[in-house]
């Protein structure tokens, strides 16, 4: 009766068995993130591994500076809470479905919280090291549980920018919408060709002169090689060949030819097959036909049109506002699709400014060409709010001023005139483009906001010095301007004028600290979002005035406090901080991952919306994003506590 | 003496299980491994009836750990068509299926020395003795708790001389009654009971091994 079964037949026995509990606990996790976005095989690896952790009331899962353990934990019933200094201090309370203790993926160091059972519960404990083997391998996950760290724990180590950690994997393999892949390719015709007999100088010579990157090395006229940039750099500028051989010593060939009805797919499937950036186009599609034209990896992406250049060539070539109205809806398309693959908030906040640039700057110079005279003197046209901070992703309302040079006081009024009239038209074209006129008249064809030097710099001044609620208000949008056209002197001018300003009466940076702390931080204290209580959007949550705003406030007061000039952006702000106050680098960074998804949210959801994406409705969101969403409200809370305590504010209070 | 002619009567397996109890380590609450388990039967007579399926889990102190848990169902030769109603266990279901024999001798590889935990435990006990006794075998040797008994310790129990089934357990605990009827679920679902019966006797006073084992060979079921 010797019937023992060995050890690995065992365990193959057990992986084929059905897990009953497993699956129960499958079932649980599979619809809270970040596994719901895992793989049913990777889900239930995990639920086969989970520990169940029983809790009485009161108990600790951990201790603060306890070494964190190697697994972290969901709740599965009841409430924990999460305890920072001393047990009074309620920071974060996790109920169902929510991750706790993400600290143990760093692998080192000590629990900076406390976990306690705040009543009885249940949580489910998984092994950090499973997880982290998991999301390597998936994306989403990853970016979920970096997002959530980020913003809760405040862990330097998570930068949205960080390529490897927000690897773009769906950018590459996302489908491109639209039939264009089925289009016939625009190939340059009349490619830029050579005879075989000549020297690379000389091909190198004919590249420069008609500034093109590549040449076809032809035999009466059928394509022989091709010579490309890479190829001058990889072979000559090495030394391995001289300038003075034959092109034949280093073109690549032969060439990939393709007939001329070679469509979008075809051409790129044969460039990433071939790993290379240029098809030659023959009559017949062979090697031994006439060469008719050159398809370039360029020309693809050209036909995509998810090109910024593109874009912004095709502004300067715009010669109506209906013109630069269809560029901006396109740059909307391309908006949307950086959001759907995940690209950098930041770096697409600066490729939508850069188009938004162009098209203001186009618009000044159809205007100006429609006033009858050139401009009386040197002017400035400012962007100033969301546009001058350049965070401005959807289409909002226009903000933007006008500054000119001082004149002689019997030439005020005309100057004046002058600069009103081209504002109409550039506000009107603006408008016609889809910025919307802005309701509260912030425009420069408004006589208030359209002034020469010395009254800005009076203005700015009377603000600073007799600061009250209005004029506060007036300076977090016109401090935060960028000049878009125009003459920068003029501008610096304006710059160095409010900070000497500033200087006299220091007692400012306090007001607009106050100003900064007019939205408390979004969550109440049991972790409820503050929604809207009355009006159009009752119970909807107003993102922009309770979690972006205080962060752009903040980071203005707390630049200006240091004097530094020629930050107008949110993020180089907190950049730059935390550059000159290393001590707080981390709330900082924070600060950083915070703002981005926030803003990402908001464009997520304008996009979704075609709306501002101001107001969330939260019954709309997934857990996840709500989860997300609360997370970065934490270094909101911090910052402002940061600037109360800075700026004496309490006392004000 | 007879002993040691006995052992050699019996298998390997039977010895290697055996073996785990050699050594008379101190069993504490906190640290011993603890295995919940539950029998799924074709009826309630220990003789005739045979078991369907084993689930188990095994707990330390306060966690249970789901990657050692125990699930396997059992070949049939007799069948009891009106009981497949409450289990869904068919007897030539997809289920990948295991002689008895073998089931048991997995059980033991599995439990080893550890305390066993089950709801209304001396059923359960008898039926997997029974089929050890089919093999020649004496009974398990392990210590023996009953989730039935331990909650009438408890002061949630209104009526001492009342059955409680594992139904109404879970209703006191506010546990959902997920996979009922099948061993695994069952065993999981005694866990948590075992687990928040053992929580609220420690909230009252301090509570040993001992305290639990105390009065063990009160009857359950049977």
């Amino acid at each position: 009766m010797t019937n023992l079964i060995p050890q690995k037949a065992l365990f193959i026995y057990f992986r084929i068995m059905k897990n009953t509990i497993a699956e129960r606990i499958f079932d649980f996790l599979k619809d809270f993130p970040p596994f719901h976005v895992l793989t049913k095989e990777q889900l239930l690896t995990i639920s086969k591994n989970v520990k169940v952790v029983y809790l009485q009331k009161n108990t600790y899962i951990f201790k603060r500076e306890e070494e964190i353990h190697d697994h972290f934990y969901v709740v599965k019933d009841g409430a924990i809470g999460i305890f920072g200094e001393n047990d009074n201090v309620l920071v974060d309370e996790c109920d169902e479905g929510d991750i706790f203790g993400l600290r143990a993926l760093i692998r080192k160091g000590n629990y900076i919280l406390s976990a306690k059972a705040i009543e009885e519960s249940i949580v489910y404990s998984i092994s950090s090291e499973l997880l982290e083997k998991i999301i390597h391998t998936n994306v989403e996950a990853n970016k979920f549980l970096i997002a959530s760290f980020a913003t809760n724990t405040r862990n330097p180590y998570s930068n949205e920018d960080k390529g490897t950690l927000f690897a773009n994997v769906e950018s590459l393999q996302k489908d491109e919408s639209g039939f264009t892949e089925v289009q016939s390719a625009h190939y340059s015709k009349n490619p830029v060709t050579c005879n075989a007999d000549i020297s690379i100088k000389k091909a190198a010579q004919t590249m420069s002169a008609k500034r093109v990157g590549s040449i076809i090395i032809t035999d009466q006229k059928k394509p022989l090689g091709i010579i490309t940039d890479k190829d001058l750099r990889i072979k000559i500028a090495t030394g391995l060949f001289s300038i003075e051989d034959n092109v034949q010593k280093i073109m690549s060939s032969p060439v990939i030819t393709y007939p001329e009805d070679i469509t979008v797919a075809e051409a790129q499937i044969a460039m990433l097959q071939n790993r290379i950036t240029h098809l030659c186009i023959t009559k017949d599609g062979t090697p031994n036909s006439k060469l008719v034209g050159i398809l370039s990896e360029h020309d693809i992406v050209v036909i995509h049109g998810n090109n910024p250049s593109v874009l912004i060539k095709e502004v300067k070539r715009a010669k109506t506002a209906e013109a630069l109205q269809y560029i901006r809806s396109k740059a909307q398309e391309l908006l949307q699709g950086y959001i759907e693959q995940h690209i950098p908030v930041f770096f697409i906040s600066k490729i939508i400014a850069a188009i938004n640039d162009a098209i203001t700057q186009k618009a000044m110079i159809l205007s100006i060409a429609e006033m009858e005279t050139p401009p009386p003197t040197t002017f400035g046209w400012l962007a100033i709010g969301s546009q001058g901070r350049k965070e401005q992703l959807l289409l909002t309302d226009q903000d933007n001023a006008l500054v000119f040079e001082n004149v002689a006081k019997e030439n005020y009024p005309e100057t004046k005139n002058y600069f009103l009239s081209l504002s109409e038209k550039v506000t009107h074209k603006l408008n016609t483009i889809g910025f919307e006129f802005c309701p509260a008249k912030m425009m420069a064809s408004n006589p208030q906001w359209c002034l020469s030097l010395d009254e800005w710099k009076q203005q700015f001044n009377t603000w600073i010095t007799h600061p009250d609620e209005d004029k506060i208000m007036l300076c977090t949008i016109f401090f935060d301007y960028d000049l878009i056209y125009g003459n920068k002197e003029l501008v610096d001018e304006m710059s160095e004028s409010i900070f000497e300003s500033i200087d006299t009466y220091e007692i400012f940076l306090n007001f607009l600290g106050l100003n900064a702390l007019k939205n408390p931080p979004p969550l109440s204290f049991f972790r409820q979002f503050l929604v809207e209580h009355s009006g159009e959007h009752k119970d909807q949550f107003d993102i922009k005035a309770r979690a972006l705003m205080p962060l752009v406030d903040a980071a203005r007061l707390l630049i200006l406090s240091h004097n530094i000039k020629d930050y107008n952006n949110t993020v180089l702000r907190f950049e730059k901080l935390a550059e000159v106050e290393p001590q707080n680098k981390d709330l900082y960074t924070s600060c950083i991952n915070a703002f981005k998804i926030l803003l990402r949210f908001r464009t997520q959801q304008g996009l979704q919306h075609q709306n501002s994406g101001r107001f969330i409705d939260l019954k709309s969101l997934s857990k996840a994003d709500r989860l997300k969403l609360k997370g970065c409200f934490k270094p909101i809370k911090d910052i402002q506590e940061l600037i109360r305590v800075r700026f004496n504010l309490s006392q004000m209070l | 003496m007879f002993d040691w002619l006995k052992n050699k009567t019996y298998p390997d397996f039977w010895n290697e299980y055996v073996h785990h109890f050699k050594d008379k380590k101190e069993q504490e609450l906190n640290t011993s491994r603890f295995v919940v388990f539950d029998t799924e039967t074709t009826g309630l007579h220990i003789k005739e009836d045979k078991m369907l399926s084993i689930g188990a889990v095994s707990m330390t102190g306060n966690v249970i750990d789901v990657a050692d848990s125990f699930e396997i169902y059992i070949k049939q030769e007799s069948f009891n068509t009106q009981t497949v109603a409450i289990h869904g266990i068919l007897k030539e279901g997809s289920m990948v299926k295991t002689e008895e024999k073998e089931a048991v001798v997995l059980f033991l590889q599995y439990i080893k020395d550890a305390i066993l935990v089950a709801h209304h435990a001396a059923f359960d006990m008898a039926m997997i003795n029974e089929s050890l006794a089919r093999l020649g075998l004496p009974k398990l040797k392990n210590k023996v708790l009953d989730t039935g008994i331990l909650f009438k310790k408890t002061a949630l129990c209104k009526d001492q001389n009342k059955q409680y089934a594992l139904d109404v357990l879970c209703e006191v605990f506010h546990i959902k009654k997920h996979d009922r009827h099948t061993a695994a679920g069952d065993a999981f679902i005694t866990g948590l009971i075992f687990l928040k019966i053992v929580g609220t006797l420690m909230a009252s006073r301090k509570l040993t091994l001992k305290d639990l084992l105390y009065n063990r060979n009160r009857r359950g079921l049977l």
